[in-house]
């Protein structure tokens, strides 16, 4: 399957990672052979076939749902790029 | 005591106990070689201080009584654990800066049993790559050179850093990662022992996440016995990893008899690959011959899907890469890009995730968006899925024919160059053809040294075993060892 540039542009922006425009068409190559390799998975008989959930069968824990943890917003915060009053602070997000 | 630092974990254990050596002595001697061996690019993080304290400690401890085997043991951890107080950045400037608040589950278990750490290790970006080329601290070097020619060749990846810097004797041990291979490829290409064990057996809490269904830590040592020491330090149930599995972590170690009388080791006829070099052949029938020799029963299998295992696992692995990554935006750890005015917040996220991800794994980052997005989420993610399924009934099929373990080559090649051009990234994918059947199946897989090829160069075999039987796969990889003898060591050039 060959990947077009248009593709590749609207691909970028889903991952929201910025990638300009001349870097675009040897992206849209790469994704182009990625896609092309894992086209072989077309050959498989799947019919029937449960999709796997999980690798090794075991049945989820459950616990009591309770406060287990919390009131550190110190420590929740003192890696933030910039943070303010308590909060993560990000560009004007609402106009 | 001369050569501390080229001690085994078994070795320095004994030396403890009986006072020979402290572990102060044993930490001093690790950072000095590791101060002398910045050439080789492997511990990317010093903390000698935190060393120093936690070797003191230990000291104390092994004095009362109370000692672990992993009491005073110095070791280095692969910078995908998120460590307290000490950057941990999965080898990505997306992380720059970042220091957890928090100890990981396998690095608090190894702390808590008495290790010392002398540092973080160099590693591929987030765990995406078979070379070590994609870190943002730069390669790793692998210790060994083809004869006396000095081309730089790789340690392996993801996990090189850990590779490079237990075969160049910086540490005792380290610990790794395997999602795709990434314990078991660069175990083999620097000669040393690498255990990936069931998926569910070392929790990935507080492990920088890249696919989770796929990820599992393990040791990275100098032998068996020691992989088996260290991997019983790290596993356990742990209830922050909905995944980790409940069960009774058995004494490994004791379970190194080397008799391996009248247990199945498969040859899986897949695993013969077109154009794969002579010495991988002869080595793996040699393997074949060794295990035979100990008594073992050798029968030819069939893995029928084993050829789609790596394109399953580059639909699987980019797809939760894709969901994991998300969370690295700007807003809560990390780099954030400088906005220009006007910017917005979708304009914050896009410039961070360029400027923060290296090419590759923006790469997969982009390939899981496109198999998961809306239309292809069938034709791609789901097969990928149902594939997965395929494989996995392949292990359990031959396992249900009374195959105890598996043997096949580690890698398709021994260790390659440094800045080789690779221009089409599904080249750089072929790494993993042997090891990755193993990620998607969940099995447990260790990468045992047991030769070297016309250059000088190790190479290793996988031994692949039942699921949650890591001590029996241990011992016939210790059976192996034995038989193999390997006892080669590169040459100090750094």
């Amino acid at each position: 399957m060959s990947i077009d540039i248009e593709t590749a542009a609207r691909v970028a922006k889903l991952a929201r990672i910025r990638v300009e425009d001349d870097a675009l068409p040897s992206l849209a190559q790469e994704f182009s052979n990625i896609l092309g390799f894992i086209e072989q998975l077309n050959e498989v008989d799947v019919e029937g076939v449960e999709p796997m959930v999980s690798v090794e069968p075991m049945r989820l824990k459950r616990r009591q749902d309770v406060v287990t943890d919390g009131g550190m917003q110190d420590k929740v915060l003192a890696n933030a790029p910039d943070a303010r009053e308590g909060f993560f602070a990000v560009p004007k997000v609402v106009e | 005591m001369t050569d501390l630092t080229k001690l085994k974990i078994s070795e320095a254990r004994d030396a403890l106990r009986k006072g020979d050596v402290t572990s102060v002595e044993l930490t001093e001697a690790c950072l000095a070689a590791i101060d002398k061996a910045d050439a080789l690019g492997a511990f990317v993080h010093k903390t000698p201080e935190a060393a120093m304290g936690q070797a003191k400690s230990a000291d104390t401890r092994i004095k009362a009584g109370d000692a672990p085997d992993l009491c005073g043991i110095p070791l280095g951890i692969k910078d995908l654990f998120c460590t307290k107080g000490v950057p941990s950045q999965a080898a990505s400037a997306i992380l720059n800066g970042f220091k957890p608040e928090y100890e990981s589950t396998v690095t608090s278990q190894l702390f808590d049993a008495g290790a010392v750490m002398l540092g973080k290790l160099n590693m591929d970006e987030f765990a995406m790559g078979s070379s070590n080329e994609t870190s943002t601290y730069g390669n790793a070097i692998n210790p060994w050179r083809r004869g006396n020619d000095d081309t730089a060749l790789t340690p392996g990846g993801s996990s090189g850093g850990s590779a490079s810097a237990v075969a160049a004797d910086l540490c005792l041990a380290a610990t790794g990662t395997d999602t795709g291979g990434s314990i078991r490829q660069p175990a083999a290409f620097t000669g040393i022992t690498g255990i990936k064990p069931t998926y569910g057996r070392c929790s990935r809490w507080g492990i920088v996440a890249f696919a989770s269904s796929l990820d599992q830590a393990g040791p990275m040592t100098k032998d068996v016995r020691d992989a088996a020491i260290m991997l019983e330090a790290m596993c356990g149930h742990d209830p922050k990893d909905s995944t980790s599995a409940d069960l009774a972590v058995p004494n490994f170690e004791a379970m190194l008899t080397g008799d391996i009388k009248g247990k199945t080791i498969g040859i899986p006829r897949e695993y013969r690959m077109d154009g794969m070099p002579d010495e991988i052949e002869t080595l793996w029938s040699e393997g074949r011959r060794m295990l035979e020799d100990a008594g073992a029963v050798i029968k030819d299998i069939s893995l029928p899907h084993t050829k789609y295992a790596l394109p399953a696992y580059y639909v699987i692995a980019p797809a939760e890469a894709s969901s994991n990554l998300a969370r690295y935006d700007g807003v809560r750890y990390g780099h954030r890009a400088k906005l220009a005015q006007g910017d917005g917040i979708t304009e914050m996220y896009e410039k961070t995730r360029a400027e923060g991800f290296g090419p590759e794994v923006q790469r997969r980052v982009m390939v899981g968006t496109y198999v998961l997005s809306a239309g292809f989420y069938d034709a791609y993610y789901n097969r990928a899925r149902k594939v997965r399924t395929l494989i996995k009934k392949d292990f359990e099929d031959v396992f249900a024919q009374g195959v105890d373990a598996i043997l096949t080559p580690a890698t398709p090649s021994s260790a390659f160059e440094l800045g080789k051009e690779v221009s089409d990234p599904v080249e750089m994918y072929l790494n993993d053809v042997f090891t990755v059947t193993v990620n998607l199946a969940g099995l447990p897989g260790i990468s045992v040294p047991t030769g070297l090829d016309s250059q000088g160069l190790p190479l290793g075999l996988q031994l692949i075993g039942r699921p949650w039987e890591e001590g029996d796969l241990l011992n016939t990889a210790y059976a192996l060892e034995q038989a193999a003898g390997f006892v080669a060591k590169p040459n100090q050039w750094w």
